[in-house]
C-alpha cells in the first residue's frame, strides 16, 4: 500500500456523498451476490481501505481494455473507485517514457514486493522467442516472468489476456497463449488469478474484483475458466430482455426487418447469447444505457474462449460450422457404387442357386 | 477445439457422409435386386394406383385389427407426430435444415414445441415399457430394436435437458444434443430406423404386386 490516504478519504475530497458510496456499496454487494448485510460491512472495508497498489501491464493487445475501463462519458463512483486505487505503473498512462518507465516499474514492484495485484491486458506470444511483443528490448514472456513472482494475486483483464483472444485466432501465427496457459506450463510463478474476459470486460466487473479483494482480502468465487462467478455464473441469453421473444418464436430474420424494428430475438442471426457467460444483459455498458443486444446486434460470444474461431458471427448456433458438399457428394456416390455392387453379387447368386432359370 | 466445436464441425460432417453414404448404399441395393419374373396374367393394370395406395392405407390399421392395436397404434402415432412436431417446427432445427439445404419454413413456438417434446418423450418410454412387457414383441426385439429407440430418445432427453439449461452447462449440453443427433444419422441407414425410406418401398411393392393380382391391398 503505496498512499496513507485511505478510499473513504480520498472519495470525500473528490466529492462524493456517503449516500452515494453506501448506494454503490449496497448495488456492488447485490451485484456480487453477496448477503444484505454485507452492503454495510464493505462499505466500511472500503472507506477504511488504503489505495491498492496495481501494476498494469500491456502485452500482444489493441488498448480496448484500458479504454473501457477508463474511458467514459462522465465520472461515475465505479470509476472514481478506479482512479482510487494506486495504479503505479501503466505504460499508456504513465506520464514518462523510456528508461524513466522502466525505473518506476522496476520501483513499484520493489516497494510493493508480495502486495500488489498485477493486472495483464493482453496475450503473450511465445513464437519465435516471443520477439512479436516485446518492450525496452524484453519479450512479454521475459517481463511476466519478473514481476508475477512479486505479486500477491493476477488479474488476467480481457479474453486475450484470459484466453489469447484474437492473437490466438486460427493460425495464432504469434504463438500467442494466456497467463493462465503459463501459469499451467510452469513458465511463470503460480498467483492467485482471475480472468475478466471480455472485448472490452465490463469495468464494473474489476471494479467488482478490485472492491471484493479490499473487502473480504480474497478474491471472489470462480467459474470453469476461473472467471468470477458473480459475474459470469449466467448465459446473456438467460438474461436477456429478448428471451420472451425465444421462447415464442419470434425472431429477426435481417437486421432491418419488422422483426427487428420490433426487437425480437436475434439468434437466427447468430447471436452467441445462449453459450456467452457475461453480466452484459444485466449490468450493461455507458452507465447502463445499453448492451450490443439492446443496440440490435446479436452477442458475439466475446467473452468465452476461442471465440474467434467459432464460424460466423452471423450463423446461427444450430448450424454446422462447416459442410463439405463435395465430401457429402463423394458419399453419396461411394454409397450407391456399393449398392449397385451389393445389388449385382445378389443377382449372380441368385443365378447361381437357380441354376441360371 | 471444445466439444461444441467439435459436433457442430468435423462429427456433423462425418455424420452426414455416412447417412448419406448409407442410404444410397441401402436404396441401390434394394431397387436393383432381381425380381421374380410373374408370366401370369395381370387381373388388374392399376399396379401404381395400388402401390400408392397401400402406402397410404397401412398407415392405419384394419377394422378387425383396430381394438386389438388401439395403444400400440396410438403410441406410435404421438411419438411420430411429436417428433416431426419437435424436428420440424422448432426455428434452430429449421435453421440447421437451412443452413444445410436452402430450405427454410415458418418455425412454431417454443413452448409448444417444449410440449410436444415432453408429450413424445413419454410416448418413447411407454413404447419402450411395451415391448420390454410384451411376451411376443420381447421375444421378437433384438438390439437392432433397443438401439434404434435409444438413438431416437437421446435426442429429444438431450434437446429437453438443453432447453431446461439442466445437467450441464448450456454449451456442454447443446454440443450433446447435436452429437446424439449425429448418432442417430450413423445409425439410421444401418439399423431399423430406415423404415422412414424403406417402409414406401416395401408398402408400395407389395401394393403393386397384390394390386396386380387383382387382391385387396
Amino acid at each position: 500500500m503505496t498512499d496513507p490516504e485511505t478510499l473513504g478519504v480520498r472519495l470525500t475530497r473528490l466529492g462524493v456523498s456517503r449516500r452515494s458510496f453506501l448506494k454503490f456499496c449496497a448495488s456492488m454487494a447485490s451485484l456480487m451476490a453477496m448477503p444484505p448485510t454485507m452492503a454495510a460491512q464493505m462499505a466500511e472495508k472500503l472507506a477504511a481501505a488504503r489505495r491498492q497498489s496495481v501494476v498494469y501491464l500491456s502485452f500482444q493487445e489493441c488498448t480496448g481494455c484500458l479504454e473501457s475501463l477508463t474511458r467514459s462519458d462522465s465520472p461515475k463512483l465505479e470509476n472514481l473507485i478506479f482512479e482510487a486505487i494506486s495504479l503505479d505503473y501503466q505504460e499508456t498512462l504513465v506520464a514518462c517514457a523510456g528508461h524513466f518507465s522502466e525505473h518506476i516499474l522496476k520501483e513499484a514492484v520493489e516497494k510493493n514486493d508480495g502486495k500488489f495485484i498485477l493486472m495483464v491486458d493482453g496475450s503473450i506470444p511465445l513464437k519465435d522467442g516471443g520477439i512479436y511483443s516485446t518492450i525496452a528490448g524484453k519479450t512479454n514472456l521475459d517481463i511476466i516472468q519478473g514481476i508475477a513472482p512479486h505479486a500477491a494475486a493476477v488479474i488476467a483483464v480481457g479474453t486475450c489476456a484470459s484466453f489469447g483472444g484474437i492473437p490466438k485466432a486460427n493460425p495464432n501465427p504469434t504463438g500467442a497463449v494466456s497467463v493462465s496457459y503459463l501459469m499451467d506450463q510452469g513458465m511463470i510463478a503460480r498467483r492467485p488469478l482471475i480472468n475478466v474476459s471480455g472485448c472490452p470486460p465490463i469495468p464494473v466487473v474489476i471494479t467488482g474484483v478490485i472492491a471484493h479483494y479490499l473487502t473480504l482480502g480474497t478474491l471472489p468465487e470462480l467459474d470453469a475458466f476461473g472467471r468470477p462467478k458473480v459475474f459470469f455464473g449466467n448465459t446473456i441469453h438467460d438474461r436477456c430482455y429478448r428471451r420472451s421473444f425465444y421462447d415464442q418464436g419470434k425472431f429477426a430474420k435481417s437486421f432491418d426487418d419488422e422483426g427487428a424494428r420490433n426487437g425480437w430475438c436475434l439468434y437466427e442471426l447468430g447471436c452467441k447469447g445462449p453459450t456467452t457467460y457475461n453480466a452484459c444483459a444485466t449490468v450493461k455498458w455507458n452507465g447502463g444505457v445499453s448492451f450490443p443486444i439492446e443496440s440490435g446486434h446479436g452477442c458475439l460470444g466475446c467473452s468465452e474462449p476461442d471465440f474467434w474461431d467459432k464460424g460466423s458471427f452471423y450463423q446461427p448456433l444450430s448450424t454446422g460450422t462447416f459442410t463439405d458438399a463435395k465430401a457429402i457428394g463423394v458419399g453419396l456416390a461411394a454409397g450407391a457404387a456399393i449398392g449397385v455392387g451389393a445389388a449385382y453379387l445378389a443377382r449372380k447368386r441368385q443365378k447361381t442357386i437357380s441354376g441360371g432359370k | 477445439m471444445d466439444l461444441l466445436d467439435f459436433a457442430r464441425g468435423p462429427a456433423l460432417l462425418w455424420s452426414l457422409v455416412i447417412l448419406v453414404l448409407g442410404v444410397a448404399w441401402r436404396l441401390a441395393g434394394v431397387l436393383l435386386q432381381k425380381r421374380r419374373p410373374d408370366y401370369s396374367e395381370p387381373r388388374s393394370t392399376a399396379v401404381a394406383a395400388g402401390a400408392i395406395g397401400t402406402i397410404f392405407r397401412r398407415m392405419w390399421p384394419r377394422k378387425e385389427f383396430q381394438a386389438r392395436t388401439a395403444y400400440s397404434t396410438t403410441l406410435s402415432y404421438v411419438f411420430h407426430i411429436g417428433l416431426a412436431i419437435v424436428v420440424f417446427g422448432f426455428v434452430p432445427h429449421i435453421l440447421f435444415v437451412r443452413n444445410l439445404t436452402g430450405l427454410s419454413w415458418s418455425g412454431l413456438p417454443s413452448g409448444f414445441i417444449y410440449a410436444a417434446g415432453v408429450v413424445t418423450l413419454v410416448a418413447l418410454v411407454a413404447a419402450l415399457v411395451r415391448r420390454l412387457t410384451h411376451p411376443v414383441l420381447k421375444l421378437l426385439s433384438n438390439f437392432d430394436d433397443y438401439f434404434s429407440w435409444f438413438v431416437t430418445a437421446a435426442p429429444v432427453v438431450t434437446g429437453l435437458m438443453a432447453v431446461a439449461h439442466f445437467g450441464a452447462r448450456y454449451e456442454t449440453i447443446l454440443a450433446v444434443h447435436i452429437l446424439t443427433v449425429e448418432l442417430l444419422f450413423v445409425w439410421f441407414p444401418f439399423g431399423k430406423l430406415m423404415h422412414a425410406v424403406l417402409f414406401a418401398v416395401s408398402r408400395g411393392t407389395t401394393g403393386a404386386l397384390f394390386a396386380r393380382k387383382g387382391a385387396a391391398t
